[in-house]
């Protein structure tokens, strides 16, 4: 549980080469690919954040616009004050904060009553920022005039979703991976095994909710306007869940087998169908959530387990073994 | 006289209108293996959430060695040395026998981690009687190693106090002598139990001592052999036709 295994040591040094390999594609194009790449880490960070808290613990939560929206406004907000790096800091800290109200406020409600919540929060989120700059300011948005351009964005992306990986890699080895798993499994038997199971669920939505706002952050000089609209939008919590979803969130790099694809089926169906897009992704959903419950990696381990071993049908327990 | 391992003092409980738990008190002392018995609907299991911290008493004070527990959540209480097995059996699914087993040493009394965590694992999968049988999933288990899986996943936080939920129930009468013999051997190693239980074979043959409950409240305390011919007790039993 502790000691690195083999397998472990490979994995780390195949997702290393493919971290690196990923950061030399600005040196290649710096249009159209780029941007596509750009989307796909942005979602890769976004949905292996998310599935840090909402894998293990079963949560839907529809708050990453909130989330997200706090990092990129922080950034539009403070640019003319502070240093950048500051500003993505703040950001983060932001973001987790709000995600240690929330969760101490609605971590005990079940299930159904928390995805209403957190998605009543991201709107509400947005509809108090859009209120306060008309006010205040009188004006809809903020511009963010940074020298970034966007193979920066992407460069600071793909080091924050190696942050990621990184840090639900170290969770997964450590008591509090365990103690989720226990939670996920059964919350009765994980509070009377001696597990603070209201507590360690706030602490892992605080991670999960500052990597979403640090993202947020690190994605306001794509634009140089933002706006609570486009900031806050709920698109953001629903792409995230969907993709999450798609490529299963058992394992830490199921997310990132649900992005690629569902990004690429994205960009074609935008091209292909620009004014029915949200239709055409609703039906998209529909079949995902039908076909795939457990997502790809979840299907690829049951043909895994089947290939492995097909002679274990369930089998007729026996008299001997029930004795 | 030293300080009981477990004391109960004028606990109660309500439901509403229904009282569950009505002024009982009891002491349990270290090394004892107290039984807790009475009809159907006597109160027994909330008895026993009320101790582990499933449930808050409305009154009256519940101690682990001297040390007030009530009141407490079921996480301190269990940091605290109070393990238990639930009515009807509590796995970890997704997991397999070593895994459940680990999760009550990594979290609970003795708080163990990594390697050390795996091996009292396993000694107590053998003790329970499932050696050879670490890596099966739980899930495709026959419901007496189920029992066995969470019997030792109590054991593994290493408590000061066990708590076993009828832990016999639904055990074939085959099943039910290994049972028997496995809470005699814990019991010889000096542990402190308090067990919950219908069949009464399990109380004469273990228990020294026992509280019987009828409707929320202690009818009697004291040696199972007295306690069971007391006239009060069999009527409370034979009056409810409900019972085993």
């Amino acid at each position: 549980m502790t000691r690195l295994t083999h397998r472990e040591i490979m994995t780390a040094i195949v997702a290393a080469v493919a971290l690196a390999v990923a950061a030399t594609l600005p040196l290649f194009d710096q249009g159209y690919y780029l941007s596509l790449s750009l989307n796909m880490v942005m979602y890769a960070a976004l949905c292996t954040a998310w599935t840090l808290f909402s894998g293990p613990t079963h949560y839907v939560s529809l708050a990453t616009a909130a989330f997200f929206g706090i990092g990129t406004y922080t950034v539009g907000l403070g640019l003319d004050h502070m240093p950048f790096p500051l500003l993505v800091l703040t950001g983060c800290a932001a973001a987790a904060i709000l995600a240690g109200l929330v969760g101490a406020a609605t971590l005990r409600i079940s299930g159904v009553y928390f995805v209403i919540f957190t998605f009543g929060l991201a709107e509400l989120i947005r509809q108090i920022v859009s209120y306060a700059q008309i006010k205040l300011t009188g004006k809809m948005g903020l511009y963010v005039f940074t020298d970034f351009t966007e193979k920066h964005v992407y460069w600071m992306l793909l080091a924050l979703t190696g942050v990621v990986f990184l840090t639900g890699w170290l969770i997964n080895r450590s008591r509090l991976g365990f103690a989720m798993q226990i939670i996920g499994n059964d919350e009765t038997v994980a509070k009377h095994s001696g597990i603070d199971t209201a507590r360690l669920k706030i602490v892992l939505f605080m991670i999960s909710g500052a990597f979403i706002g640090m993202a947020g952050a690190i994605l306001a000089p794509r634009y140089p306007y933002v706006e609570p609209p486009a900031a806050f939008t709920p698109m953001t919590s629903f792409l995230v869940v969907i993709m999450a979803l798609l490529g299963g969130t058992r394992r830490l790099w199921g997310p990132l087998i649900g992005v690629i694809p569902f990004m690429l089926l994205m960009d074609f169906i935008s091209v292909r169908f620009p004014n029915d897009t949200s239709i055409v992704m609703g039906i998209a959903f529909l079949v995902i959530v039908y076909l795939l419950p457990d997502g790809i990696t979840g299907r690829l381990e049951q043909l895994w387990a089947y290939l492995k071993k097909p002679q274990t049908q369930p089998q007729p327990v026996t008299a001997e073994e029930r004795a | 006289m030293t300080t009981p391992a477990l004391s109960v003092n004028g606990a109660r409980k309500a439901f509403g209108g229904l009282v569950a738990v009505n002024n009982v008190s009891f002491e349990v002392q270290e090394g004892e293996l107290f039984g807790l018995i009475g009809p159907n609907g006597s109160g027994k299991t909330t008895m026993l959430n009320l101790i582990s911290g499933a449930l808050r008493p409305d009154a009256g004070e519940i101690s682990l060695a001297g040390t007030r527990i009530s009141g407490l959540p079921a996480h301190k209480i269990a940091r605290q040395g109070i393990a238990r097995t639930f009515q009807l059996v509590r796995m970890l699914p997704a997991m397999d026998a070593e895994h459940n087993v680990i999760a009550g040493a990594v979290f609970g009394h003795q708080r163990l981690w990594g390697e050390q965590a795996r091996e009292a694992a396993h000694e107590l999968l053998a003790l329970v009687g499932l050696r050879g049988r670490e890596h099966v999933p739980v899930a495709a288990m026959t419901y007496i190693d189920q029992k066995r899986v969470e019997l030792a996943r109590a054991l593994a936080s290493n408590p000061r106090v066990l708590l076993l939920d009828e832990w016999l129930a639904g055990l074939n009468p085959s099943e039910l002598n290994i049972g028997i013999a496995l809470i005699e051997k814990l019991s010889r190693q000096g542990r402190t139990i308090i067990m919950v239980e219908h069949v009464m074979d399990a109380i004469r043959s273990l228990c020294g001592r026992c509280v019987v409950m009828n409707s929320g409240r202690k009818i009697k305390e004291g040696e199972v052999e007295d306690v069971l011919s007391d006239p009060e007790v069999i009527e409370a039993y034979l009056g409810d036709d409900d019972d085993a």
